[in-house]
């Protein structure tokens, strides 16, 4: 095993890991995937080629990505639904000391509470990794859709 | 899907006064034709795009009326056109991207019928025929073709684009009181966008309007909004009606002399809470406005709203896409003027609006849950009596007023 193979099987893992948590409504345990000082955002391909600046979810600390939590737990009405993940490879896109940028591609099905599934976002995940020991945290997400187009509404994180 | 109602929608089909809604009117299909001709493209004003989408001579984006595609276009002397994304020969769209520039105008792909930047049409590929033979008729002349056009007027670096010769000019059709109010939000600085985003709503489009225009839901379905008292009932604020009906605002300051919240436990309403933010920055807005508003709605009939919820500033562009679905297109915008740290509040704010907004989230559902609920009882109808049965302003939010004013300005279009 090399250092990069290592380095790999980390993300691959906490991507996994992090897809598991979301898909299995474990929302709570979603924040601790995070560094403290943190980013989570969520935008779309031509958001991001016209340089525009805003998302649709922007969390710039773990108590943010906590915040967002408990608003979909106590405060926001949406109809019961869940995600299904199915995530790419990630490929290093850069490293530089312990920092390490990826991008994997991902393809996310909606379940609605009465069985409609449809594929309800695909894009990909550009990331930056801090490595920890043996394993990596998660320092930036940054969650681009291919469309600008939601269905109704986003409530569950990408 | 029950369609029902009356054989045909004559004011006689529809209940008195202004408190009933009968479903079928958002449900059939005949109703939503009519719609797009005597309403989106009769004497109504449709927000089209910012002045500054197409800043220098031969921009051009694409944009909707109602349903039917528009190009909205700078020619060479600054001057704004907007007409119809419909070629005059046989109906392609011309411009098939949201945005480009043509400094010579366009040609269609389907057979290159070209048009100048105003929409005229300027030529038609072989007219005169190869060598001689085929080519259109002697008496076919361009200048009695082209794609239908729009008036276009601006307020605030906000395009707007009328189908129809009698609409009146835009001053007249917002009135004073309006006008002022979206005049305040712009306050003379040069809007930026920060990010644009499509709802896709399950429902139809006149339930979005209602809802917006809903301030009695604000502070129940949206408990983000009030436990931290950005909205609450019990603050300060109005509801200002515009005289036809057809256009609303619902504003609000915080009022830090407002004690106990003693109305709202008496109602054992889900939104009074305990629920407490972990980093409450988001909250911490600036203060952008002297006059202290922190939430300003505005509706421009038929469907364009401007908000200004704190700092988190956005058009929304209402676009019917059929009886039963509808099109919400969000615009993000900053300003020119905005230091650092102020731009990094409305990216903050932009959690609290959108698809996936903290206080908005809801409204994308909840059409989509009385779309449903109505599904069968086309002839039953909804109860808008909410501070009485009239469409005036008023200083109490507890009304459902500016519904009525839709629907009375809706009626008055339809000739219902």
């Amino acid at each position: 095993m090399t250092d990069l193979q290592d380095l790999c099987f980390a993300i691959a893992q906490a991507q996994a890991a992090q897809a598991r948590c979301l898909d299995d409504d474990r929302l709570e345990d979603w924040p601790d995937f995070f560094a403290e000082d943190c980013l989570y955002r969520v935008t779309s391909a031509e958001n991001m080629r016209e340089g525009y600046e805003a998302s649709l979810i922007f969390l710039n600390s773990k108590g943010m990505v906590r915040d967002r939590v408990s608003a979909l737990r106590t405060a926001n009405i949406y109809e019961r639904q869940a995600y299904r993940h199915v995530l790419g490879q990630p490929s290093i896109l850069s490293r530089e000391g312990e920092s390490v940028s990826t991008e994997t591609s991902f393809m996310i099905a909606r379940i609605m509470r009465d069985g409609k599934t449809d594929l309800f976002a695909t894009g990909r995940y550009l990331d930056v990794w801090l490595r920890a020991g043996t394993g990596v945290t998660l320092v930036s997400r940054v969650v681009v859709c291919d469309s600008s187009r939601i269905d109704t509404l986003l409530a569950l994180p990408l | 899907m029950a369609v029902k109602g009356p054989a045909e929608v004559t004011p006689s089909s529809w209940p008195e006064g202004l408190t009933r809604v009968p479903y079928w009117a958002f449900q059939r299909e005949d109703v939503y034709a009519q719609e797009q001709r005597l309403i989106f493209q009769g004497p109504s004003w449709s927000f089209l795009c910012l002045e500054g989408d197409i800043p220098n001579p031969g921009d051009w984006r694409t944009t909707f009326v109602g349903d039917a595609p528009v190009v909205v276009t700078r020619d060479a002397d600054g001057a704004i056109h907007a007409f119809e994304n419909r070629c005059a020969h046989r109906g392609s769209l011309i411009c098939l991207d949201e945005k480009g520039r043509a400094a010579k105008g366009f040609s269609c792909v389907y057979h290159a019928w070209s048009y100048n930047l105003r929409g005229d049409l300027t030529g038609v590929a072989f007219q005169k025929g190869i060598k001689g033979k085929g080519g259109m008729s002697g008496d076919f002349r361009v200048s009695d073709h082209g794609p239908r056009k729009l008036r276009v007027e601006t307020i605030s670096g906000l395009v707007y684009g009328t189908f129809a010769a009698q609409t009146p000019a835009l001053p007249d059709y917002l009135g004073p009181e309006i006008s002022t109010r979206i005049e305040r939000v712009f306050r003379g600085r040069k809007p930026v966008v920060l990010g644009r985003f499509t709802q896709a709503l399950p429902n139809n489009w006149k339930l979005y309007v209602e809802n917006v225009k809903d301030s009695y839901h604000a502070s129940i379905l949206h408990l983000f909004f009030t436990t931290f008292e950005l909205n609450r009932l019990s603050q300060k604020g109005a509801i200002i009606v515009d005289e036809s009906g057809a256009h609303h605002v619902s504003y609000s300051a915080i009022d830090r002399s407002a004690t106990g919240n003693a109305d709202y436990s008496a109602q054992k309403i889900r939104s009074d809470s305990d629920y407490k933010l972990a980093d409450p920055s988001l909250l911490h807005g600036f203060e952008e406005y002297e006059d202290g508003v922190t939430l300003q709605i505005l509706t421009v009939f038929p469907a364009m709203v401007v908000q200004q919820i704190q700092n988190a500033i956005a058009i929304r562009q209402v676009i019917p896409r059929g009886p039963e679905a509808t099109d919400l297109n969000w615009i993000y915008l900053g300003f020119e003027d905005d230091t650092p740290e102020q731009r990094m509040m409305r990216l903050k704010q932009a959690n609290l609006v959108g698809p996936a907004g903290y206080i908005s989230m809801e409204d994308g559902c909840v059409g989509g849950f009385v779309q449903r609920g109505v599904a069968g009882a086309p002839d039953e109808r909804s109860v808008i009596e909410m501070g009485g049965k009239t469409a005036e302003g008023s200083e109490s939010r507890v009304t459902e007023a500016s519904i009525r004013g839709f629907w009375k300005a809706w009626r008055a279009q339809m000739g219902i």
